[in-house]
């Protein structure tokens, strides 16, 4: 393979994919030339265009809905589904049939993620698609929309970095590395969503970052995109003379986004309009939601306009006749964005969570509180001693904080394009900072909201190979397995367990943990389960750290981790002690091998993706 | 037809009584679409063909040398993507006679947005003149009379000094989607059938 000539950055998100790349050759220090590659995609049926993004939906036709060819891209003659532009509108008016959303439903803990679940609602009659071949369909289509538009740079033997967001867990990051192998991306490095927003501010500053950030600076930041709201701490520490970027905490998934807000938007609205006497349908409250994405951001953008009017065309040819029209007035925005998903709270608001009344239809997990806010407070309380292990930073937060108190704030996602969004957060943070005597933070301007993503990961894919400022701090949890404690049996009682560590806080890629000294026995040629914990916050257990008591806030439960020991040179039944070793992929993801005592073999751990509805 | 000087109401009137050629008239609107592809669509982004309206005032006059191996696809295109994105063939055949301004209004505002829409994403559209409407300009001899339309008092000789009265559009890129050879596109819309 000769040496690549581009580094290629994708953002595989929730409703949008992005594909951005650096020319090596035409890039020199912090001075990088980089583009956005227009993705040639089926806008309608037989008809190609080319659109800065790939709106990440999957359509699956009836055999009889279209005629021959219409699904024919300019790389294949035929296709029996369809991706990007056309699944977007076609599934509006045919939901049965339209996966959305692929990426929610792949860190979903609760569904097998390699079964075929989606559309989750479809008839029995749709052949579904599992999470993980819709995200490899998606990666495919950018691949081959590549090497179409590039035959002589073949993708394949490009640089590729692809995003995930921080929150993933382990077992999401390998899913979207399975996913990238099986879409042909050789050598891909995965890189978290926040900290590619800040290399994409960082690449925009051609330089001038560091004017802009000093040393002793926490920068917060929040991402806010279609439909996951990222949030990550990254700390500006010297080391020998130079500026250098420390990632030290990354927050909980949260799947809420902009979608959410277009959707809260469009049924306050349908509320007025049935309180009207009219009663929109399915067809006209998704032309509502679209309405009203559109009036959310003239109102938000423009503090001057008071209302935006609504029309919801008819379904049929009768426009003028058919349409029904009304308005979105500032007032019902501030009551359902600005109070409803990021409300001045106080900085110890933590966000409301309901206990799931009986059995609650299988769907994706939605954050069950809206508020963006009050889930940032939780973060930075809950992180409050992030710092205390980071040289050059201890002792540089206030006595006496009760949360982590940012200096500078980093927004992404398009959501923020609004200046009233970015003036309620930092209002916010800055009343909570004022609270304990802090000083306020600042906003790190110039970012660019849409793409920030994909450009931030093309950039990493560039300083990965030597230039520029890269941001370190390796993964952003511990992760531990649960033992049986060795205490007599009480019947009626699960026996207590025992959390062991087995990867610490802050491992980077291409790093291996040590070998703990604890064994387990496998059974030959039988699984073995593990439940398996991790915590954003315990920075200071080494590998065979023993937890006998923790609070659900420190550990977090994930998915089981599955241990198979092939019969091969044993009998089957024998029970083989083993020592559980963890490392870090260069790719980025967190590899479990059980060794064997007394040989050279290592089998690998797997992560059981096939669903757990305890969890 | 042969007037050289349409008023703006009378292109309005012209503009969509072609659009209605266009669609019932095969055979005009392969003249249109001759007429607009006259001056020729290189890779580079040389000004290309004007709105449709402004060259068809004067499809008489034109020499019909190539006239039967040119298709309509591009114009039929262009009115799928209308009536797609901002409903317009529904707004243009629908009789306003009945409605109040406002319902007429409520509606314009569904074809305003999405026309917008459709032309900003599918050509670059961009004024002849950068000048403000109103100003004076000058034009030196030897100016391009296809850009630039004299009007009034027009005597003597070049250099013209005049006032700007209308600043003109010139497209500078068109991309239209590209169709499977096979699609036909004379259905600008296919009908809808819920099951």
């Amino acid at each position: 393979m000769s040496d690549p000539r581009y580094s290629i950055g994708i953002d595989l998100g929730t409703t949008h994919c992005a594909l951005s790349y650096v020319d090596f050759s035409a890039s020199d220090g912090e001075k990088t030339t980089q583009e956005i590659l227009p993705v040639t995609q089926l806008t309608a049926p037989a008809t190609i265009d080319n659109l800065p993004l790939l709106p990440s939906f999957l359509y699956l036709p009836h055999p009889s809905e279209l005629a021959p060819f219409d699904l024919g891209l300019p790389w294949t003659g035929e296709r029996d589904f369809a991706v990007g532009e056309m699944a977007r509108s076609r599934g509006a008016g045919t939901p049965i049939r339209l996966v959305s959303s692929a990426k929610s439903w792949l860190c979903h803990p609760g569904v097998d993620r390699r079964a075929a679940i989606l559309p989750n609602d479809a008839p029995p009659e749709v052949a579904r698609v599992s999470p993980l071949e819709t995200s490899i369909r998606y990666l495919t289509h950018l691949r081959e929309a590549w090497d179409h538009a590039h035959p002589d740079a073949p993708f394949g033997e490009q640089q590729i970095t692809v995003t995930i967001p921080a929150s993933f867990d382990p077992a999401a990051r390998e899913l979207t590395a399975e996913a990238a192998q099986a879409a042909g991306y050789a050598g891909m490095t995965l890189l978290e969503e926040p900290q590619a927003a800040l290399y994409s501010w960082i690449q925009k500053s051609a330089g001038e970052w560091r004017k802009q950030v000093r040393v002793g600076d926490i920068i917060l930041v929040v991402d806010v995109g279609g439909g996951t709201t990222d949030l990550s701490l990254i700390a500006v520490v010297e080391r020998e003379g130079n500026l250098e970027l420390h990632r030290v905490a990354v927050g909980e998934h949260i799947l809420l986004g902009g979608d959410n807000m277009d959707l809260a938007l469009a049924h306050v609205v349908a509320r007025k309009l049935a309180a009207q006497g009219t009663q929109p349908d399915p067809w006209q409250l998704r032309a509502l939601t679209y309405a009203c994405r559109a009036a959310k951001e003239t109102l938000l953008t423009d503090a001057a306009t008071d209302a935006v009017p609504l029309v919801v065309p008819s379904r049929g040819a009768k426009l003028i006749g058919g349409s029904i029209r009304t308005e979105l007035t500032r007032a019902e925005l501030t009551l359902t964005i600005l109070d409803g998903f990021f409300p001045l709270v106080e900085s110890n608001a933590r966000p409301v969570s309901r206990a799931r009344v009986g059995l609650t239809q299988l769907g994706l997990p939605y954050a069950q509180d809206a508020a963006v806010t009050r889930h940032l407070a939780a973060f930075l309380a809950r992180q409050v001693a992030a710092l205390a292990e980071l040289e050059g930073l201890q002792g540089a937060q206030l006595d006496g904080a009760s949360f982590l108190h940012p200096t500078a704030v980093l927004f992404n996602g398009g959501v923020f394009k609004s200046p009233l969004l970015v003036e309620r957060i930092l209002q916010t943070l800055n009343g909570w900072l004022a609270a304990e005597g802090a000083a306020p933070a600042r906003l790190l301007e110039g970012a660019d909201l849409d793409l920030a993503v994909a450009r931030g990961a093309a950039y990493y894919g560039y300083v990965k190979r030597g230039q520029g400022v890269r941001i370190r701090g390796g993964i952003a949890r511990a992760f531990y397995i649960a033992v049986e404690s060795a205490m007599p049996a009480v019947p009626g009682l699960e026996p207590p367990v025992q959390a062991l560590c087995v990867a610490p806080f802050g491992m980077e890629e291409g790093t291996e943990a040590e070998l703990p000294a604890q064994e387990f026995g496998l059974v030959v040629g039988e699984p073995v389960h593990f439940r398996f914990f991790g915590s954003s916050v315990r920075r200071h257990d080494q590998v065979g750290t023993l937890l006998d008591y923790w609070s659900p806030e420190e550990l977090q439960e994930l998915d089981e981790i599955q241990a198979t020991l092939p019969p091969e040179g044993r009998s089957p039944g024998e029970i083989v002690p083993v020592k559980l070793h963890a490392r870090v992929t260069e790719a980025g993801t967190l590899e479990l091998e059980a060794i064997p005592r007394g040989t050279g073999e290592r089998w690998k751990v797997e992560f059981d993706v096939r669903g757990n509805a305890n969890v | 037809m042969t007037d050289s000087n349409v008023s703006f109401l009378g292109r309005i009137s012209l503009a969509v009584g072609t659009f209605f050629s266009i669609l019932g008239d095969g055979e005009f609107a392969a003249r249109v679409q001759r007429l607009r592809s006259g001056a020729p669509v290189t890779a580079a982004p040389v000004p290309t063909a004007a709105p449709v309206a402004t060259p068809a005032a004067a499809p008489a006059a034109q020499p019909a040398a190539a006239m039967k191996q040119a298709s309509p696809d591009a114009a039929l295109q262009l009115l799928g993507l209308l009536q797609r994105d901002a409903r317009f063939i529904d707004f243009v055949e629908e009789d306003v006679a009945g409605y109040s301004d406002a319902d007429i209004g409520a509606a314009a505002r569904v074809v305003h947005g999405g026309c917008r829409t459709v032309l900003r994403e599918h050509f670059t559209i961009r004024p002849v003149r950068e000048e403000a409407e109103g100003s004076r300009v000058t034009l030196p001899e030897g100016f391009d009379a296809t850009a630039i339309r004299l009007t009034g008092n027009v005597v003597g000789k070049a250099p013209f000094t005049g006032s700007l009265s209308h600043r003109g559009w010139r497209v500078q890129d068109v991309r239209l989607p590209k169709l499977a050879a096979s699609h036909d596109t004379s259905v600008i819309a296919a009908a809808e059938v819920e099951l």
